[in-house]
């Protein structure tokens, strides 16, 4: 297996909407931000893969216009993926141990705020059985979160607890959209948005974007002080039908977790792609990680901010960060796609000396 | 497998749904951006605004507020010309949903002069068997009241009557082999340039 | 126009699908045209509901559909205070996982409560509210329309327009 890191991180600073941008504006700083931090120049990126959602934009083949922010002439070497920018980077990944890159930019964005998201999201569902029923993403979160809280996996005051953590956590990140001092009574008397989840257990609406770079073996101690070496990595999926899984643990975030090595080590940060606070709580056990021993999502996480798309491969990046910057030596960084925690993608990040 | 299928007695004899009826409609606010903002305000005031890249020099419109060639932002405002050149055409004789032209009608791309790509729009006043590449046309917009906006506020392209501009003129365009000038990429090896 | 407004414009984006079936799914639709429900079992002999070609579990192609009930229990709901488009009622409802009798697992539907969601519960028992079904179309006259805001049965979830709680006294049991 090749060395393959993280070098680089950028983000937009999240916010409900962008409505004075389109997306190529939105994205090119991102991109000139990472870019730069890593130090090399346009003709020094061997591959590029991007993740968004034309169904998030309303448009198809958006991507496409997207790459005007590259620079794609001549000719580069190019994918991308319909789906979280953690899949692109997992996509580089891949190219990076085949031997057909050495660095790779991976980026990803999404604007949220022209459709109806939790309409937008429902077109992902089975179209026989769901999508004719417009079960919504807040919906279904909220069928998991009644789920485990009559099974006894968690409770209430857990999951508001996630959520006054996450917003002070997000007090030191200043990209955060949502952020303070929040108050448990408070929260557990809220009305109910979509019970039993309340507004604040749902992440925000939220218009961003988010680049890594990424670098192998001699080239990434070249540009980079301290890379994030990524050590394992992993992808499961479930049945798609709700009936057919437990929606009250993630097993293939288990299973992703075991394969990308998690309990090789002591794990000092994790950032859990987590767009409801009750799934913190089921991906935490899951992932077999103590909250008393590994601070879960330093940065707010995705209930802080939630730019579709781009909010895994935010994990990644917030987790190499501080990798990066000798905050912690070992990370966890997880990404979820689909309704109710589907599928999972599971990396251990770490840093060396 | 069709045929080893198991049906309960009740569907036995009964003729199957063989497809579901699923439509779906999802409702967006599109954003213009910045770029294209500017291009459509200049559009409602009569203007037609290309943008300058800042490396490579290459004016672009519409513009979209980056070089698609070399990945910067792109910020000079450049008032084009309302003439330029046929670069090429179809003539499209297919109807389809939503169309409100009377067939057959043109459509081209037409490199204004001092841009360096071509918009796309309608020929108009002159026989679709008529147009060729080369053919040198102008704007025709629609009257004061009318404008806005969009790019309806230009009916349609019209031939100016000059002579047709010289294949050299714009065969870098259509032949793909404009040179970048200072372009990041050209000592990239077997690149064309 | 002023040199800060941003352009906006509404977009509508439609898909006019109609999407083939294969025989399994078929068989879902075709009953439930005809006013009851089927699955199909799985490689443990757990009845799977809605039907699926392959069991989730083992990926072995399945063949043997069997009835099950139009009426269940629900495992798992959540309270839709707001309606969005096109949900399937117009006022507050709950979205359910039903397991329906003779069924093993559960299927997604909304549950109608006349608006009370303390009427929701675990384990409460819930029963089918079917759509009509498609009258015969006599020769020489117009196709039927349904009731203003309803739907003929043609072969599509919707069939059944929700669910609704049955009265405690009524209860069948599994």
């Amino acid at each position: 297996m090749r060395d393959v890191a993280i070098i680089s991180f950028a983000q937009t600073k999240h916010v409900a909407t962008r409505q004075d941008v389109n997306e190529v504006e939105m994205l090119m700083p991102v991109l000139v931000d990472v870019v730069e931090q890593a130090g090399v120049t346009k003709d020094r990126i061997d591959f590029v893969c991007s993740g968004s959602s034309d169904y998030l934009a309303g448009v198809a083949f958006s991507f496409v216009m997207t790459l005007d922010g590259v620079g794609p002439w001549p000719p580069i070497s190019e994918s991308h993926v319909d789906m979280d920018g953690s899949w692109a980077l997992y996509e580089a990944w891949v190219k990076m141990q085949m031997g057909h890159a050495d660095v790779a930019l991976v980026y990803s964005y999404g604007k949220s705020s022209p459709g109806n998201l939790r309409r937008v999201l429902t077109r992902q569902l089975d179209p026989y059985y769901l999508a004719p029923l417009w079960p919504d993403s807040v919906s279904t979160a909220a069928l998991q979160a009644r789920a485990a809280l009559d099974k006894g996996v968690i409770t209430e005051e857990q999951m508001a607890q996630v959520v006054i953590d996450a917003r002070r956590n997000a007090l030191g990140n200043p990209n955060a959209q949502l952020a303070g001092d929040l108050e448990l009574a408070d929260l557990l008397a809220a009305e109910p948005f979509v019970s039993p989840l309340h507004k604040h257990d749902c992440s925000p609406i939220t218009d961003g974007a988010a680049a890594v770079m990424l670098a192998a073996g001699d080239v990434a101690r070249e540009l980079c002080e301290r890379p994030a070496w990524i050590r394992g990595i992993d992808h499961r999926i479930e049945p798609h039908a709700f009936g057919a899984r437990d929606l009250t643990t993630s097993v293939s975030t288990a299973q992703a977790a075991a394969k990308a090595g998690v309990a090789n080590g002591k794990v000092d940060i994790a950032e859990l792609h987590a767009p409801f606070s009750h799934q913190e709580l089921i991906l935490t056990q899951s992932l077999g990680l103590d909250a008393a021993t590994t601070s879960i999502n330093p940065s707010g996480g995705a209930l802080c901010a939630n730019p579709v798309m781009a909010a895994g491969l935010i994990r990644m990046g917030e987790a190499a960060q501080r990798i990066m910057r000798g905050e912690a030596d070992r990370a966890v960084a997880h990404t979820t796609s689909g309704a109710c925690l589907q599928q999972n993608l599971v990396a251990v990040l770490e840093g060396e000396g | 497998m069709a045929t080893d299928l198991i049906l309960p007695e009740r569907l036995q004899g009964v003729e199957p749904v063989r497809s579901i009826r699923t439509p779906a409609e999802l409702n967006y606010q599109f954003t213009a951006g910045k770029a294209t903002s500017q291009f459509l305000r200049g559009i409602s005031q009569r203007r037609i605004l290309g943008q300058r890249c800042p490396v490579c020099s290459m004016v672009y419109v519409p513009p979209r507020g980056a070089c698609p060639t070399c990945g910067v932002p792109t910020e000079e405002e450049i008032d084009l010309p309302h003439v330029g050149t046929v670069t090429t055409f179809c003539v499209v004789n297919v109807s389809f949903y939503g169309q409100g032209m009377e067939l057959p009608y043109v459509s081209a791309l037409i490199l204004l002069d001092g841009s360096d790509i071509p918009l796309m729009h309608l020929i108009q006043e002159v026989p679709a068997a008529e147009v060729r590449m080369g053919m040198r046309v102008e704007a025709v917009w629609v009257d004061d009241t009318d404008l806005g906006p969009t790019l309806e506020s230009i009916r349609y392209f019209r031939p100016t009557g000059e002579p047709d501009a010289e294949f050299d003129t714009y065969s870098a365009n259509v032949l793909g082999t404009r040179s970048h000038e200072g372009q990041t990429f050209a000592h990239l090896e077997g690149s064309p340039s | 126009m002023a040199e800060s407004e941003v352009l906006t414009a509404p977009s509508r984006v439609e898909y006019p699908f109609r999407r083939t079936t294969g025989p399994v799914i078929g068989a879902f639709f075709t009953a439930l045209r005809e006013g009851f429900i089927v699955g199909i079992k799985g490689s443990d002999g757990t009845v799977i509901v809605p039907p699926v070609e392959y069991d989730p579990h083992t990926a072995e192609e399945l063949h043997e559909m069997v009835e099950v009930g139009d009426v269940g229990t629900v495992d798992t709901w959540a309270w839709v205070a707001e309606p969005l488009d096109a949900q399937p009622l117009r006022t507050p409802f709950a979205f359910a996982l039903i397991t329906l009798d003779g069924a093993g697992t559960a299927m997604l539907h909304a549950v109608d409560t006349g608006g009370d969601p303390a009427a929701m519960a675990t384990g409460m028992r819930v029963q089918a509210r079917w759509n009509p079904a498609k009258p015969p179309v006599t020769e020489g006259e117009t196709e039927p329309a349904p009731p203003p805001g309803g739907r003929f049965r043609e072969g599509h979830i919707l069939d059944i327009a929700c669910f609704e709680p049955i009265p405690a006294s009524d209860t069948k049991g599994a």
